[in-house]
């Protein structure tokens, strides 16, 4: 059923006096093996409450342990996005009661975040680009889950996911629009794939967002009261909260009513969102120093290795597909939506110099395979060496397009054995693109078409295909047509 | 005839095979039962302590035995012992179990020490006079109308009726050295940490120690140098290596004391007590060491800034009491806030609920910087004058209370009254570094004085041996 509407929508002519300010908080859960603080796995999806030591559970006499990798993949993060890292790095207790809390605090970092600034540069679908700025990442733990079953009185809590590490990226409210804000976290899922520090999935929560929207009139110096809005499980989701928001907050300002600074909770049945909280019973979490974890300081030695551990990053690639291999944005775009696929182009261009050939392979036949299968390019049966050789074969003119992408390449797919020029030989596809060997078939279909080569002198030229398939049938389709054309045009022109 | 009075006397009796660990330990259990008024114990180890000797006993008979073999210790019960019951003197953690065990009483079991039962203290360690207990408050054995001092009381009346060779305390504010004073024993606070604080319930977690409590000073350096040290599991612990302080005791140099004016003139202090302070430091001048007055005008300020620090702390660390996962929940809820809150109103005694609504207070958003904010940056110049000070001289002597052990209930209505029993020791507390408390003879009613000395970070070995020394003079 579609939402209904419950009011008309605002005029443009409303709408466009006002801008919409946005800036997002993004949780992104870290893929380290163990917890923040404690050797627990992460492991997602075990029976509940079995990933929980003393230490996740807060039993009294523990004290927490950073897992370093957890500060490197932080570290990777604030490199990617250009940040400051900060090398004294002290973790904050942030104070509040909840079930799902084992501590009664949550550890993570205030006064000093690991990355400070930094900006993540986004495309819009118009090909306009921009840069989102960051205010800081920091580290922190992730809470349990608390679980409330059907039926039940009781809520049930699952300790699982306490201590899972985060890392939280914070924007400055840079972005004004619901299209950017789209690009934004599209941008964010690439870098931490890219990164291999998270995957990126909303949907499963190991990404999550809230927004803090705003409006104000175009023009205007002063921010907007800014609302909290939560529970938006997809990137599409997060677009059509801001789009509630700003029409919801225009409607208020427009009618004269005041915005309540507060948190909204959004309904994705809806489209709508609604009050969760407002300031005044806002949690004061009074934060102070972590006494409990000694300092985690990074040494010029360490940053330096996590940087020398830095993948190429989706902008550096695109902007070296498009100036170094001179392929269209929408190539480089397309290639370098995943890391994977961008590193097997990569690996093809290391093999064939036909750059845009090699591009119009992956994003045509190699990515519909995959899609096909539901296969990650990890598995795909081709290597990249042997698909540059099959793309070099049709640029030498030694298969056709067509051989080669309907018999050659589904073949390879099959039987990783054969190289494709033995795959060709075999099928009998490698064309005959020697104008020597090619002449005398050229000439014995003319001589015994005289006629229609008298029809097409007098002017139909149409001619032409019907003397390239009796070419193509004669020398059993391994005629390479560009030099069958050639050959025939000459002889009939002369 | 009072028997095993120090760990030399045990080792001398075990190795003329006068005796065996578990006669030792049948000894103290002994003690214990004549002794149970006293309410020192809250749990006695009797199967599991005999089980112990006669394993130790068999490692003393084939040669492997450790360095603590026919040590009999107590513990605090805020120490948690892996498959045993712990509380904090708290009714929140009425018939909770560990799941592990304190690395400082890991490392007393490794060195072949025998752990004969939990001691009473003051709830969560806050507290002066063991006055704030689920399990009863502790006699002093000196007068038993009187209080043994606290946080760590049943751990001092266990070693001062001997009922155990030595017992570990906690001090966050003095709770090893105030109980030690008012019962005639050695106290130790090493340097925060010196010994890993993993297993040691929070209290204040950047104050929080492990201390010793012990009739002479050689038993405490021994139990030092086996519980002190790095620990995987404590990332705030010191990696700086442990000397063997039992080995360091000789003192043969000319010292460089330093008493405060301020403590010493202290409106509060008894006058025998400062008559007894004053003749050690005129003893410590006929030997030749060079002893000098210095003020110290921040002493207003340390109390101040150790009750708003501590709270603070300990409002945080003692959310995790709040009935969801272990201990007391109140039967008496009917959703989750009610939960919390009847847990917690019936679960901590009052004493615990003043400090948790006090460091809550200091910490809120209002008052965060006028109250925690500036009590830190207090406690960097208070830690920051008394390091100075202990570069220019070896050691700051002063009382270790201003009174000798008090009545029951004396101070039970009037918390700030309480608070000023930890005005000479906190300093030592806020600043980080380690101090001693000595037995000083007895007032005039034969109440115990302490003396407590005090030296920089990480010169435990120094002061052990000076501690040593002074023992020494003061029985001349």
């Amino acid at each position: 059923m579609a939402p209904k509407m419950e009011k008309e929508m605002l005029s443009a002519e409303i709408t466009s006096k006002y801008e919409l300010v946005v800036g997002l908080e993004v949780h992104a859960q870290l893929l380290t093996k163990s917890k923040i603080f404690a050797t627990d796995t992460t492991e997602f999806g075990k029976m509940p409450n079995t990933q929980i030591s003393v230490i996740t559970l807060g039993h009294p006499g523990t004290l927490p342990k950073v897992n370093s990798r957890v500060v490197e993949y932080a570290m990777k993060m604030g490199l990617a996005c250009g940040c400051e890292i900060t090398r004294h790095n002290v973790f904050a207790r942030k104070n509040y009661f909840y079930p799902d809390l084992p501590k009664g605090f949550q550890t993570t970092q205030d006064k000093n975040p690991i990355c400070v600034g930094g900006f993540v540069p986004i495309t819009l679908p118009d090909g306009t680009e921009k840069s989102i700025a960051l205010t800081r990442i920091h580290m922190e733990e992730d809470a349990g889950k608390s679980i409330h079953l059907a039926e039940e009185p009781d809520t049930l809590v699952d300790f699982n996911r306490a201590g899972v590490p985060l890392i939280e990226i914070v924007s400055e409210p840079d972005i004004r629009s619901s299209e950017e804000a789209y690009a934004y976290l599209v941008e964010i899922k690439k870098l931490v794939r890219y990164l291999e520090i998270c995957d990126g999935n909303m949907e499963e929560g190991s990404m999550r967002c809230d927004a803090n929207v705003s409006v104000r009139l175009r023009g205007a110096k002063e921010y907007g009261k800014k609302v909290e809005v939560k529970n938006m499980n997809s990137f599409r989701n997060v677009a059509r909260a801001i789009e509630h928001e700003f029409e919801r907050q225009v409607e208020l300002v427009e009618v004269g009513k005041e915005i309540v600074s507060e948190t909204r909770t959004f309904d994705a049945n809806t489209g709508t969102t609604a009050s969760m909280r407002t300031k005044e019973d806002l949690n004061d979490y009074r934060y102070f120093p972590e006494p409990d974890l000694s300092p985690v300081v990074i040494s010029e030695e360490w940053l330096e290795s996590v940087k020398a551990s830095m993948p190429p990053l989706p902008r550096e690639l695109y902007h070296k597909f498009v100036d170094k291999y001179g392929l269209p944005g929408y190539d480089a775009g397309v290639l370098t939506d995943s890391k994977e696929i961008a590193m097997y182009f990569e690996e093809l261009c290391h093999h064939t110099s036909s750059f845009k050939a090699a591009s119009n392979w992956v994003m045509g036949p190699v990515k519909s395979y995959l899609n096909e299968h539901n296969e990650h390019i990890s598995d795909f049966p081709i290597p990249a060496k042997s698909l540059a050789e099959l793309i070099d074969m049709i640029d030498a003119g030694k298969v056709s397009f067509s051989a080669a992408s309907q018999k050659i390449y589904p073949e390879m797919l099959q039987d990783t054995t054969h190289s494709p020029l033995q795959i060709a030989q075999a099928q009998n596809l490698i064309q005959e693109s020697d104008e020597g060997s090619l002449l005398p078939i050229v000439e014995s279909v003319l001589a015994e078409n005289a006629a229609k080569v008298a029809e097409y002198r007098s002017g139909k030229k149409g001619l032409i295909g019907m003397f390239m398939g009796q070419v193509m049938k004669k020398s059993e389709g391994k005629a390479d047509p560009k030099v069958a054309t050639k050959l025939l045009t000459e002889l009939l022109e002369n | 005839m009072e028997k095993y009075l120090s760990f030399d006397d045990i080792k001398k009796s075990l190795e003329n095979g006068e005796t065996d660990c578990k006669a030792i330990v049948n000894y103290y259990l002994q003690k214990i039962q004549t002794k149970a008024h006293l309410n020192a114990f809250v749990e006695v180890y009797r199967d599991s302590a005999l089980d112990q000797a006669a394993k130790v006993d068999e490692k003393i008979s084939s040669g492997k035995a450790g360095k603590l073999a026919g040590m009999v210790v107590g513990i605090k019960d805020v120490l948690v012992y892996k498959d045993h019951e712990f509380n904090a003197s708290s009714n929140i953690l009425k018939g909770f179990k560990s799941q592990f065990t304190a690395t400082a009483i890991q490392r007393l079991i490794d060195e072949d020490a025998i752990i004969i039962g939990r001691l009473n203290c003051d709830e969560f360690g806050m507290g002066s006079s063991n006055e704030n207990t689920c399990h009863g408050r502790v006699l002093n054995a000196a007068d038993e109308s009187r209080v043994p001092g606290g946080s760590s009381g049943g751990s001092a009346v266990a070693v001062q009726a001997n009922m155990c060779t030595v017992s570990l305390g906690t001090d966050t504010g003095g709770s090893v050295r105030q109980p030690a004073a008012f019962t005639g024993l050695v106290g130790t606070k090493p340097t925060y940490s010196r010994v890993s604080r993993w297993g040691l319930i929070a209290y204040a977690s950047s104050f929080d120690t492990i201390g010793i409590f012990s009739r002479n000073v050689r038993d405490s350096a021994l139990v030092m140098e086996v519980i002190a040290g790095p620990d995987n599991f404590d990332s705030t612990a010191s990696r700086k290596p442990v000397p063997h302080y039992s080995e360091l005791l000789h003192f043969g140099k000319r010292a460089k004391v330093a008493y405060l004016t301020e403590t010493i003139e202290s409106a509060a202090l008894q006058p025998e007590i400062k008559a007894n302070t004053l003749a050690v430091i005129d003893k410590l001048k006929q030997e030749g060491h060079q002893v000098e007055e210095v003020h110290f005008p921040l002493l207003k300020y340390v109390l101040p800034t150790y009750y708003i620090l501590t709270t603070a702390e300990a409002s945080s660390n003692l959310s995790r009491y709040d009935g969801v996962k272990y201990g007391y929940r109140s039967p008496n809820a009917h959703n989750l806030e009610s939960m919390y809150k009847k847990t917690r109103t019936e679960g901590f005694g009052e004493e615990v609920k003043r400090r948790i609504m006090l460091g809550t207070f200091v910490l809120s958003a209002s008052y965060h910087d006028a109250y925690f904010t500036k009590a830190q940056r207090v406690r960097r110049l208070i830690k920051e004058f008394t390091e100075e000070l202990l570069n220019k001289f070896d050691y700051i002597l002063m009382p270790t209370t201003p009174s000798t052990a008090f009545k029951f209930g004396e101070h039970s209505n009037d918390p700030v009254a309480m608070y000023l029993e930890d005005l000479f020791t906190v300093q030592a507390s806020v600043s980080g570094v380690p101090a001693l408390s000595l037995p000083n003879g007895t007032d005039n009613q034969g109440l115990p004085i302490g003396i407590q000395v005090m030296a920089n970070s990480f010169k435990e070995a120094e002061l052990y041996a000076f501690g040593n020394y002074l023992m020494e003079l003061n029985s001349n």
